[in-house]
């Protein structure tokens, strides 16, 4: 097997006496698609705040394509090529699809922050940034301002300002919470045509979704990995179905 | 509002075409003031404009900062008192070269910007406010303190800055037109910045300033550049009030002149930058007007701001969108 | 400087302190509660020191004139609260920075045109008029005394409001989580009235004490706001205690350094320039320590529970 582009190993974070993350060691390998699921409360989200590096972890290591970054700052995770979504979409509202996708191009460029030359009639920009937007349908909406845009397309755009980042390993958080059916089929397949080519850590809720995209499935329960595998065996690991898929139905 | 409904979207930004109409009217009218006056206008009204575009040019520069970068600096008059007592003290000391005085009064204005910029932009919000004007205040105070270039009473200037020598800013008409065209140049050069790639990071900041953290930016670095460039463009404004005044005094910096600043942006509609200006001009006539009616014209003018929060939004350049003049961002 | 000097430098900075912390204590209770930033506190301390001039005058008993005047100080707050400031607590802190600056416009200039321009001042009540002999036979006067004793009772009473009472337990909650306390069924813009009463009060005592020994003056406000902000940034926004003692930091800092800082600078640097670099280095040394503190502890020295 291939050396994993993510390696996170005995994280620990406790708010006060609560443990929210406890031990969590897992590993994410290139075009794999390891989604995380638990119950509410289980720590994923802050899990997924220690791996961007919004929250600092008070022991273990994060190690990204052999690095290790758990003392980095956001920026230069995101530079190093670990992108992020929200689990309550994140993006600029007043800037138009276009010109969120181009920041992200833009973080990548030669000169990130050119004081004199125009971005918006920057080609070096656009062109990347319109790829992306493709990739993931929103096309026709490049030029709508970003908080105009529906639920399942703020997630869309998210996804879209990740690629720019030329990621080698994304974080998605909870990408279809909140997403209506249809809008959420789409982002499904969106996901799909992702896979293999991006290392992707999914956060979700949404157990058939899980389990039609994922290569490993792991579940958190109270800032710990109970089980972790392919999704045939976690779904057959009694301890989840007691802890997890149980109460979930 | 929104182009969703062009529906096969041009591969282009929806931006790139604007053409800025507001402004162009508006340095096409201040250029043909000097005309009025010649036909009948009173020439208080040249002394007049003169300084609402000296303070146009400070309003331009803490839209930079306010409107586009979301920073709400209470301290900016700061920079005008600096760059006006650097220019004071040199010509007291008998340097009038403006050539010279320039640069000392933007590297004096970049460095300050620097200092109190990094400790400042530690913290947001209530506090950013806070501590900016504490930073103006003690500069005031400092100003103050300068007994020997007038202290309290401030200092009297008897010369104006030459050009190369020449004695470029004697004449109220001359020097009505070399500030209109640093007023000029200081709105090309914002506008450029806004639109740049550094514009787009500032301006995205101030929406979701995590979001452009995960993208890959360091945010308080470019704040901190963004406040460090208008402090120098406030400075040269201060340098140009200094010239039109031949006096320069602590009240240049008291807060209450941060105050009014910040008005003038608002005035005129926040991160609209030629509303700066308008804002500024607006503010200065009402100013003359009002203090021609009465010497207590601020219990007028108080209210007025007052009310004009209260039941006001986007400002001038709003007011004129909503009525169709201006277009829509 | 001689010991007897330098322990007046002290009363005289813990005497700074206690009005600084009296207006800082209000004004960082309605920030941390409701996120409201009211440059208007100020006036408020300013309008305190005028109603005691003209209560005081009329009724010719200073406790008597002082009781009015935080009466009447109440009424004015409770007024503006009604007519602007609850209009603002939902808008932006532009919005409010804005508003309220243009109440001190009106205010300071509304003052002088009701008491004149002319700095005016509050005889020192008989009962408090004597002095208090110090050390090497200097003496200090009664009625400072009298002024730390009761802003130290007043400070004492409002910790045991906010730590000890149910009130005090909802604010302390409200300064760091108002949604949570909203949630909890209080009634937030009742709450928020309350708070900001207490606050105006608190600046109108503040301003009211100072009366008989600083000038009455348009413009008063404006310096004590500025001093109050340092104290808030210095002690943390929303907290009493973080008040209490950047309160006395400011005081002690800012008077020690205008009278100590000529003598320092005279041992290495002659006396005329010593004397305009102490004047501009003094008034420049709080300013200095909230860079100081903000630079090691951006949040504070003693910020509220919740809000670091």
């Amino acid at each position: 097997m291939t050396e994993p582009v993510l390696v996170l190993s005995g994280l620990q974070k406790a708010f006060g006496a609560l443990k929210v993350t406890d031990g969590v060691s897992l590993s994410v390998a290139p075009g794999e698609l390891h989604a995380l699921i638990g119950p509410n409360g289980a720590g994923k989200t802050t899990l997924v705040h220690q791996i961007s590096g919004m929250l600092r972890p008070d022991t273990g290591s994060i190690r990204f394509r052999g690095e290790d970054i758990t003392g980095l700052p956001p920026e230069q995770r995101a530079q190093a090529g670990l992108a992020r979504t929200f689990q309550i979409t994140s993006t600029i509202p007043s800037l138009s699809v276009l010109e969120n996708v181009a920041l992200g191009v833009q973080a990548r460029a030669a000169h990130p922050l050119a004081l004199f030359r125009n971005a918006a009639r920057d080609e070096t920009l656009n062109a990347p940034a319109w790829a992306a937007i493709e990739a993931v349908g929103l096309a026709e909406r490049a030029h709508v301002l970003a908080g105009r845009l529906s639920h399942g397309e703020k997630r869309a755009l998210e996804i879209a300002m990740a690629l720019t980042l030329e990621p080698a390993a994304i974080l998605l958080d909870e990408p279809l919470a909140g997403v209506g059916r249809e809008e959420g089929e789409r982002l499904i397949a969106l996901l799909q045509s992702l896979k293999g080519r991006y290392a992707m850590l999914l956060v979700e809720h949404d157990m058939e979704a899980v389990f039609a995209l994922a290569d490993t499935v792991s579940v958190l329960v109270y800032g710990r990995v109970i089980a972790s595998g392919d999704p045939a065996s976690v779904r057959a690991d009694p301890a989840v179905r007691e802890a997890y898929l149980g109460e979930e139905g | 509002m929104s182009l969703a409904s062009t529906a096969a979207a041009p591969r282009r930004d929806a931006l790139a075409g604007r053409r800025p109409v507001v402004a162009i009217l508006l340095f096409a009218l201040l250029a043909l003031l000097p005309v009025a006056v010649s036909l009948g206008l009173p020439s208080h009204w040249l002394t007049l404009v003169t300084r609402a575009m000296i303070f146009g040019i400070a309003a331009l520069s803490l839209d930079l900062i306010l409107g586009v970068g979301g920073m709400v600096s209470f301290g900016h008059a700061a920079f005008v008192g600096i760059g006006a007592y650097a220019t004071g003290i040199m010509i007291t000391e008998g340097q009038t070269e403006a050539l010279l005085i320039l640069p000392v009064v933007l590297v004096i204005c970049a460095l300050f910007g620097a200092v109190t910029g990094f400790v400042s932009l530690r913290t947001r919000g209530v506090t950013f406010i806070m501590i900016t004007l504490a930073f103006g205040q003690m500069v005031y105070f400092l100003a103050q303190a300068l007994s020997a270039y007038g202290g309290d009473d401030g200092l009297t200037l008897y010369e104006r800055s030459t050009v190369l020598g020449f004695d470029l800013f004697k004449n109220r008409i001359g020097f009505f037109y070399v500030v209109l065209g640093v007023l000029l140049a200081c709105y090309a050069l914002v506008s450029v910045i806004v639109a740049s790639r550094f514009g787009r990071v500032l301006r995205a900041a101030r929406e979701n300033a995590t979001r452009v953290s995960v993208t890959g930016f360091h945010v308080s670095r470019i704040r901190l550049v963004a406040y460090v460039i208008s402090g120098m463009i406030a400075g040269l404004s201060g340098f140009l009030l200094a010239n039109q005044t031949e006096f320069v005094s602590p009240a240049f910096m008291s807060w209450p002149r941060s105050g009014e600043l910040i008005f003038m942006v608002v005035l005129g509609g926040v991160g609209s930058l030629h509303g700066a200006i308008i804002g500024a001009i607006a503010f200065l006539v009402a100013e003359d007007v009002l203090s021609g009616w009465t010497e207590h014209w601020k219990v007028i003018f108080g209210p007025m701001i007052v009310l004009f929060v209260l039941f006001t939004r986007g400002g001038i350049v709003g007011l004129m969108r909503k009525l169709g003049i201006a277009r829509h961002d | 400087m001689t010991t007897g000097l330098l322990i007046v430098q002290i009363l005289n900075g813990l005497q700074l302190g206690i009005l600084l912390f009296l207006v800082a204590a209000g004004l960082t209770l309605v920030f941390g509660v409701m996120d409201f930033i009211n440059l208007a506190h100020g006036v408020q301390y300013m309008l305190g020191a005028y109603l005691a001039v003209t209560f005081v005058g009329l009724t010719g008993s200073f406790v008597l004139g002082l009781v009015l005047a935080l009466a009447a100080a109440l009424v004015i707050g409770l007024a503006l609260e009604f007519l602007v400031f609850r209009h603002l607590y939902e808008r932006d802190h532009l919005d409010q920075v804005l508003a309220t600056f243009g109440l001190i416009l009106l205010l300071n200039q509304g003052v002088k045109m009701i008491w004149g321009a002319a700095p005016l001042s509050v005889p020192v009540p008989a009962f408090l008029s004597g002095n208090v002999a110090l050390l090497d036979g200097i003496l200090y006067p009664t009625y400072r005394f009298a002024l730390i004793g009761a802003g130290l009772a007043v400070g004492a009473l409002l910790w045991f409001v906010v730590e000890k009472t149910r009130a005090g337990m909802l604010l302390r909650a409200g300064a760091s989580n108002a949604p949570m306390v909203s949630a909890l069924g209080v009634d937030i813009n009742k709450l928020f009235m309350i708070v900001f009463a207490f606050g105006t009060m608190l600046a109108a005592f503040a301003g009211a004490m100072a009366a008989p020994i600083l000038s009455v003056e348009p413009g008063m406000g404006d310096n004590i706001l500025i001093l109050a902000f340092v104290v808030i940034v210095v002690g943390g926004i929303g907290s009493i205690r973080g008040a209490f003692v950047g309160a006395l930091i400011v005081g002690l800092v800012d008077t020690l350094g205008r009278s100590s800082m000529n003598d320092l600078l005279r041992l290495f640097m002659s006396a005329p320039s010593a004397r305009a670099a102490g004047a501009a280095l003094s008034s420049m040394l709080i300013y200095l320590v909230m860079a100081i503190v903000l630079f090691v502890r951006p949040e504070g020295l003693l910020p509220a529970k919740g809000r670091a």
